[in-house]
This record gives C-alpha cells, structure tokens and sequence, in this order.
C-alpha cells in the first residue's frame, strides 16, 4: 500500500493516494463507534469531555468519509484500465486530493475540539450543520462540491478521449446524480419535515440508488480485472441491475417518508418500491457468483484441475462477501422493517442501527477493501496475488464482528420495539424503561464485545494492505527464479 | 451479447434503453410527487391557524395555542389538535416574533447537534428520547419533571432543563452541559412545540397509553 512503483498512470496513483486516506479513516470510524458503544454500557465514560453526539458525529462523517475517499480512489484507479489512457488533468486531480484531505482534517480538528457552538448562523457556516451525517460545516460543503467538480471534470473528459465503456458509461452518468445530489442538503430551513424531506434526498439517493450503481459498475471492474470475465456479459448485468437499482431504489425512498409531516400516499408507495429494493441485489448476488464458477470452471477444462482463474484471492473473497452482505444487510435487514404497518414501531430504535451497520458493512465497505486489494496488487506488480494468514484473519473476524454486532443490535431493536413502543407506546418514560432492561444492556454489551472484534480485524487489515504486497511480489520472484533454475 | 444479438435478452442494446427508460419514468414520477409534498410539508400562516385551518406544518405562531394529541377514529391514529390559545412564557407571540423564535430555535437544534443522541420526527440518533411529541409527554405534562425542577409551568421547567440538565438528573445515561443560553432555551422550547404540532401519520404509535399509564401509576418502574 505504500508504494507506487509499478503503476504506470498518474492516475492510479493518485487513487492509491485516495485509499491511503481513506484506510485511517476507517480505523477512525471504528474506534470512536467504540467509544459510542462503550458510552451506551457506562455514560460517564468521557462525559462532558467527548459526549455521544460528538463521538457519533465522528462515528458516521468518518463513515461517509472514507467511503467517498474510497469511492473517488477506485474510479482514479480503474479509470486508465477502462478509458485507456491516463486522466486528463492529473495535476489538477492531485490538488483536489491535497486540498480535500486539508478540509476533511479540519473539520474533524473542529469536531474533536471546538464541537458545537451557539445557536447562530456562524455555527452552521464554520462548526458543525448538526444534520445528521452531513454535519460538515458550510464551508466545508462548497470546498467538496468544487472538489468533486475537478474529479468529475476528470472523469467525464477522460472518458469522453478515452475509450467508452459501458462501466464507464454507467459510472459518469452515476457521478453527475450523485453529486448533483449532495446539492440537496446544503440549505437551512426552520421547517424540520422541510429539511428531512430534502436530507432523504441526499441520503436515501446515496446509499439506495446511485451508490448501490456505483458499487455495480466496481464489482463489474471487478469481475473482469479478477477473472478475466467476458466484458459483454458483464456490461449487460450491469445495465440490468441499474434498470432494477433505479427502478426500486428512486421510489423507494417513499419508505423515509411515513412519519415526517409527509402525505399518506408514501404509505404505499415507499412500502411497495422498497419492497422491490432486494431484488436487484438478489441479482448481483447471482450475477457474481454466477462468473466466479463460471471463469473457475472454463479455467479448470482448459489447464486442468488444481487452475485458479482468480488473479487476486484477497480482492475476489471481499467482492464475493460485498454480493452477499449487500443482499443480507441491505437486502433482508432493509425489508425487516420497511413496511410502514411494522416501521410505525421500529423507525427510530436499535432496529435502524441494526439495518445501518450491516448494510454499510457489507454494500459498500466490503467492495471498497477489495479496490484496495486491487490497488496493491497493481501498485507491486503482482500477477497473482495471494491471501496471507493477515488476510484470512482480517475478513474473517471483520466479517464475524460486524454480523456479530448486527444481531446484537437486532435483539436490542426488538426489545426497543416490543417494550418501548408496542407495551408502553413511546414518550421519555418508556424509553428509559427499555434502555434500562437487562435484556436491552446484554445486547449493548455484545455489541461492544463484537465491535471490538471488528476491532482487531481492522488491524489485521491495515497491516495486510501495507505488507501483502511485498510478501506477495517476493514469492513471485522466488517462484520465477526457481523456475529458471 | 453484441448490438446485433440473436435474442432481445442478451442483447446490450436493450437493457440500456429500458435501464434508460425505468430511470427516467421514476425520475419524473419522484418529481410529481415532490411537487405535490413540497406544497402540502410548507408551513401554513398564522391566519390559517386563526380560521382553524388545519395544515401539516402549522405556522410558528402555532406556539401560541394549546396542543394536544388525540385519536382520531377517521384515520386510525392519533392526530395533533389545536386547542384554545395559551400563553408562552407569559405571552401571546406576534406572527414575526414567533418566527423568528422558531429560527433561533431551529439554529439551536442544529448548532448543539442534538439529533446525534436525540431523534427528531424519528430520524437521527438512539442514544436519547424522541422528541417528535417532547412537548406533550406527561413526564412533563403531570408535573413530575416540572415539579422537580420547581418551575409553574411546563415551558419554564423545560426551558431551565435545557440550560442545565446536569442539575437534574433522571437516569444514568444524562444530557451533557451544552452551554445552552436562556434565549436558546426559550427557542428550542418553541422549536419542540412547534414539531409537537405537526402531523406525523400518528408516530410515535400509542403515544396517549403514556399519558394514562403515567397517571394510573401502574406499569410504572
């Protein structure tokens, strides 16, 4: 992870520079979530010094963060490989990495140490929005939007000289939306539906409809740069999961609008959209799977049994993970509660968190580790790169804590749920009765048990992506030279 | 696979065109309903509330008025209803003093980052009650709270609350000293009125077995 040297494109290098950052990010995601879940078991732990809303604050933007630094990395890397040329205007790419990585610090700087300020327009402007998970202060919103005007400057004219694919044609028209969208979220009003309704829009686009294309066109990347997929097939899957995406995923975000001052009629067009959200990724579960036996089988008949067609091992157990986890954690963990004669109960409990955790893990961090994977290999040369005991460890107890931490936060949504508000119907009374049984702090204390896991495979990650390369191009020029000999 | 496919289901061409064609049908139907929501989520005006208009998000003025949420047999669940007018904080505010207000107290919420403990209308973190219907919770509404904290009515206890919530505290888990003004206090009192208000489809689902249970006294801890 710590070198460029046989990267030919200014381009992936400045993908690598991306992933790099985003990788601590990440670990800075996963420690403050422990602090949260440690404040959940004892409150005064760090009170009044990091309090919960600062420490979660840091928890989701660190979240969002990595993943758009991650995000802007894999198209920096693969878009060479597709448009067949370097990006146009490298120089120009590597500032905005410069100058975004500038702002990201500050404003976590102004998080951790300034946290929140009076009730006036310049807190808004310079502290914190306080809106959930674009808490980033104005300034901080109009230096991202000029930023990702130079990537998709980039992005948009390398494809137009380069070489069109239809991944690449998927991905621009895929950035336009979803920068476009973050426009939604940058305005105050006093209304609060008003600006739940236009922060859905930011959220709910993201994450349900142009991320989940986004993470179609990666894993097509993907399956083609890892198994040598055929292109054709590949590029249709990928069109017939953006026609499913859109289709399900644009009106179903009709499911956030039961309860915020919005008309009855998103009733039913919320419960029947989302409930068609699981299909298209019922169908990249498929597709990815599908060309994995596929290629695997091809392989074997034409060089024998014992032939892997997988060129990156690391990279092609994380995709396979990123089908199935997108199709547990955002798929079945969504539809859990997305209807609203079962969402009037469970919108606003443990259940939500539950749903969050798993859906993030396994849509887009999953498929966001495998570019990076992709990344080192590409980085030391490697032809064919190998999982390392770091690597089996670094998935499996990644893997293990996240679902762990899932079913944890499961169990505490339905005792949120059943007690709170089925038996006691709402209101502070009720909440602090639920919180206060001993089923509800069980469940906290497996979270925390199953995020510390989570934990200590993050460390095994990092220390994965900054070695495997070298561990991986030395077995290679060992089994090249003994070879010759 | 290619452009010139022997079936319409292997063929690229076809499933960009419908991917096209989807996409956009549910571009333009997500518009019209925006279109048709954005107009019923804005804010009523004061002459609304004064002809007993009911709108989703009533006008800021609304704070003027006594709130209550009540079943209603039409629609299956319990709706806000706009009662006779009551003074806050020992006064009727004029529709500008009451927006402003509103403002002020909205700015709060956002500046103090309370919903990353708090949930407002549902949505935000889970750490802290809900306060879509803060302002009629019979913990406040019987007295305990306001009682405890020694104020007349439930506003002042609120807004005493706010300023110094480490001065009263309930449960283990307490709010942090957010350094909250008088001035801010007062708004963000007005800012939960006012979403207390507004029609949320009847979440949070049997808010009133609440109030009854609280005031039986059984159930309770």
């Amino acid at each position: 992870m710590l070198t460029n040297k046989h990267l030919k494109y200014e381009s992936q290098k400045i993908g690598m520079n991306y992933f790099r950052v985003a990788i601590v990010l990440f670990g800075a995601q996963l420690l403050f979530g422990l602090v949260c879940a440690i404040q959940y078991l004892w409150p005064g732990f760090l009170f009044e010094t990091l309090d919960f809303n600062i420490a979660r604050i840091l928890h989701i933007n660190a979240l969002v963060v990595w993943m758009l630094f991650a995000m802007l990395g894999s198209v920096y890397y693969l878009l060479p490989d597709e448009a067949g040329r370097d990006v146009v205007g490298a120089g120009l790419g590597k500032l905005g990495f410069w100058v975004l990585t500038a702002a990201v610090t500050v404003v976590v700087l102004v998080y951790l140490f300034i946290q929140i300020g009076p009730g006036k327009e310049s807190t808004i402007w310079f502290i914190n929005e306080g809106r959930e998970y674009i808490e980033a202060p104005r300034w901080a919103d109009i230096g991202i939007v000029a930023i990702v005007l130079i990537f998709y400057y980039n992005v948009f004219f390398t494809y137009i000289k380069g070489r069109q694919t239809g991944i690449l044609t998927v991905l621009v028209a895929d950035l336009l939306a979803l920068a476009g969208l973050y426009l939604a979220g940058v305005f105050f009003t006093d209304n609060i539906s008003m600006d739940q309704f236009w922060w859905w829009w930011v959220i709910h686009l993201w994450v349900e409809a142009t991320w989940e294309v986004f993470v179609g066109a990666l894993a097509a990347y993907g399956l083609i740069k890892i198994l040598g997929a055929k292109r054709e097939i590949v590029e249709m899957w990928l069109w017939i999961e953006v026609l499913l995406l859109f289709g399900s995923g644009i009106l179903g975000l009709g499911h956030h609008y039961f309860w915020i001052g919005t008309p009855e009629y998103w009733w039913e067009i919320g419960a029947l959209f989302s409930s068609l959200e699981p299909v298209p990724l019922v169908a990249m579960f498929v597709h990815v799977l599908y060309d994995w036996g596929k290629e695997q089988g091809h392989k074997e008949a034409v060089e024998g049994e014992g032939a892997h067609a997988v060129s990156n091992s690391p990279a092609m157990a994380w995709i396979a993970l990123n089908a199935f986890g997108n199709f547990l954690g955002a798929g079945i963990w969504g539809f859990f509660h997305t209807l609203p004669q079962v969402n009037i109960y469970t919108h606003g409990t443990q259940f939500t968190a539950a749903h969050g955790h798993l859906a993030f893990f396994g849509a887009y961090a999953t498929i966001l580790i495998a570019m990076m994977y992709l990344g080192v290999q590409g980085a030391y040369g490697i032809k064919k790169m190998t999982m390392t005991f770091k690597s089996k460890m670094a998935i499996g107890l990644i893997t293990f804590g996240v679902i762990g931490m899932t079913v944890a936060l499961t169990i505490a949504g339905y005792e949120q749920v059943l007690v709170e508000r089925a038996e006691l119907g709402a209101g502070w009374d009720a909440y602090f009765i639920a919180q206060n049984l001993t089923w509800m702090k069980q469940a906290m204390g497996w979270r925390l048990v199953m995020g510390v896991i989570t934990f200590i495979g993050f460390v095994y990650l990092l220390w994965d992506l900054v070695t495997i390369g070298e561990v991986e191009e030395a077995k290679e020029a060992n089994e090249l030279q003994s070879a010759v000999a | 696979m290619s452009n010139k496919s022997a079936s319409v289901w292997t063929s690229i061409r076809f499933w960009r065109r419908s991917a096209a064609w989807v996409t956009a049908t549910a571009v333009v139907l997500l518009m019209w309903l925006t279109f048709d929501t954005v107009k019923q989520i804005s804010m009523g005006s004061d002459e609304d509330l004064k002809k007993g208009i009911r709108k989703r998000i009533p006008a800021p003025t609304v704070i003027n008025y006594h709130i209550d949420y009540k079943f209603s047999k039409k629609r299956g669940h319990e709706v806000p209803v706009i009662g006779q007018k009551e003074p806050f904080f020992g006064k009727e505010w004029s529709p500008k003093e009451a927006a402003a207000l509103l403002h002020k107290g909205k700015l709060t919420f956002q500046a103090k980052a309370c919903i990353d403990c708090h949930t407002a209308l549902g949505n935000g973190a889970y750490y802290a009650p809900d306060l879509t219907k803060a302002w009629l919770d019979p913990k406040w509404n019987n007295g305990t709270m306001t009682a405890m904290i020694g104020k007349k009515t439930k506003e002042e206890a609120m807004a005493e609350f706010l300023m110094h919530p480490d001065k009263y505290p309930t449960h283990g888990r307490m709010m942090p000293n957010l350094h909250i003004t008088k001035d801010e206090a007062i708004a963000l009192v007005a800012f939960l009125k006012h979403m207390s208000s507004i029609d949320t489809n009847g979440f949070p689902r049997n808010f009133s077995i609440n109030a009854k249970r609280l005031k039986g006294g059984t159930n309770a801890h």
